[in-house]
């Protein structure tokens, strides 16, 4: 450890909700995206899930709106070090629409692929068992276009760089395929709790 | 079945552009060599950083600074210098109110001080030089976007390159005596006399984009959250295609 010298932080309370060097964001929300925020309409929307799967399907905005309900409320971390603590998502669960596709037993990764062309790689066991969402709303509200709306992908026990914006679908795989930041030097998984910020972390 | 997938990506990671794992896994001691005012919000810290790797116009590196009770809070920079053999490299920051690694930096930091670096990190804001570049900044979103000024002077290069810069008024437009032909500088505030004060426009954009170098321009847009909103929309309506539009947005 090397301490610097007249540093001593902000007050600080032990915070057991707070992963290994994230701070408290507080209110504030940033927003951290590489690409241009793209004009994208409910109408517009859709979401697929294909390749190891038993049914390929596409849902559009008002077919996964029958989907049940489901919501998260709990924390969200991001790489850049910020953490922000009692947001609520209101969509439906992954597992609503991996139920229908059914994944083969041969699948073991996902990697989720945005309206602009973004991508991020998962494990499959992180996208199931009531830990993923498809999110379009937020604290009640439609998700603003530059938080990811207007829909997202939600799997807050992961980095942020995972809950790829303005989702279009997942593509399931038996192997691991490297999504943009991935390719970029960020670490292929991205558990907040064992700080997998860069790959070799 | 075996494929091997595809993405669907219009936002093309540079392939020539190479993150060594390494450097961004390892944190290192740096030490402040050098303090420069460069207005009366932003300051400029020279780090040496004896095992630095190397670095491209456009990255960044994460700082950490630590607590006598081990406390640590670490942020990303983005790196201001121009690549060089110097073993040392510029981090140019902004006095955030409130700031809890930026507020060390601007009232407690002397020469000599050591700080904890590792990077540099992310390759998708780089720009090795190797095609044309035109720069969109505003505030301290600057701070990369001279890094690839810097690296174009320094290697005399001849590729087209140009910045647009917003600053509130000319005291707080950052490097200020360093900005030339290449730049347009646009004061929201306060201007000159006989410069005209505003926000950034789509007449900034369209002259740009009417008169498109070879191959088309890559660009980098750098600022707040609101700005690189507003930029990039003048740049998809002047025609720029989204997928040549790279954006570091200051959260």
């Amino acid at each position: 450890m090397h301490i610097t010298r007249g540093f001593t932080g902000r007050p600080r309370v032990a915070d057991p909700g707070l992963p290994p060097g994230q701070y408290n964001a507080g209110d504030h929300w940033p927003v951290l995206s590489a690409e241009v925020t793209p004009e994208l309409a409910p109408a517009d929307w859709t979401f697929r899930v294909d390749g190891l799967v038993a049914e390929p399907r596409t849902w559009d905005w008002e077919e996964a709106h029958r989907l049940p309900p489901s919501a998260y409320e709990g924390a969200i971390h991001c790489v850049t070090g910020w953490s922000k603590f009692g947001v609520r998502f209101t969509g439906v669960s992954l597992d609503a629409f991996l139920d229908t596709a059914r994944p083969h037993v041969s699948a073991t990764h996902a990697v989720a692929y945005a309206h602009t062309g973004y991508t991020a790689n998962l494990p499959l066991a992180d996208l199931t068992g009531g830990r993923a969402w498809i999110a379009w709303e937020y604290d009640g509200k439609p998700l603003a276009p530059e938080h990811g709306g207007p829909a997202r992908l939600l799997v807050p026990h992961l980095y942020f760089w995972k809950s790829a914006k303005w989702i279009a679908g997942l593509r399931i795989l038996d192997h691991d395929e490297p999504g943009f930041w991935e390719r970029n030097g960020y670490h292929e998984r991205g558990n907040p709790w064992e700080e997998q910020r860069y790959s070799g972390d | 079945m075996t494929e091997t997938f595809v993405p669907p990506t219009r936002l093309a990671v540079p392939g020539r552009i190479a993150v060594s794992e390494q450097a961004a896994s390892e944190w290192q001691s740096a030490t402040i060599t050098g303090i420069r005012r460069e207005t009366p919000r932003v300051t400029t810290f020279r780090l040496a950083v004896p095992d630095w790797p190397g670095h491209l116009p456009g990255q960044h590196l994460m700082v950490r600074l630590t607590a006598e009770d081990g406390y640590a809070a670490q942020r990303h920079y983005s790196i201001a210098s121009a690549p060089d053999d110097s073993g040392q490299i510029e981090l140019t920051l902004d006095h955030v109110e409130g700031g809890e690694v930026s507020g060390w930096f601007h009232t407690v930091a002397r020469p000599g001080d050591r700080v904890e670096v590792r990077g540099p990190v992310s390759g998708f804001f780089a720009w090795p030089g190797d095609r044309p570049a035109l720069l969109i900044g505003a505030g301290s979103g600057v701070v990369p976007l001279m890094s690839m000024v810097r690296h174009h002077r320094a290697r005399n290069l001849t590729v087209p390159l140009r910045l647009v810069v917003s600053a509130r008024s000319p005291e707080e437009l950052v490097y200020a005596r360093e900005l030339g032909a290449e730049t347009t500088a646009v004061f929201t505030r306060s201007a000159p006399e006989g410069v005209k004060v505003g926000r950034m426009a789509a007449a900034h954009m369209v002259p740009l984009l009417a008169e498109q170098p070879p191959g088309g321009w890559e660009a980098y847009v750098c600022g707040s959250n609101s700005f690189a909103e507003h930029a990039s929309r003048l740049l998809v309506t002047a025609g720029q295609p989204v997928d040549r539009i790279r954006i570091e947005r200051f959260g």
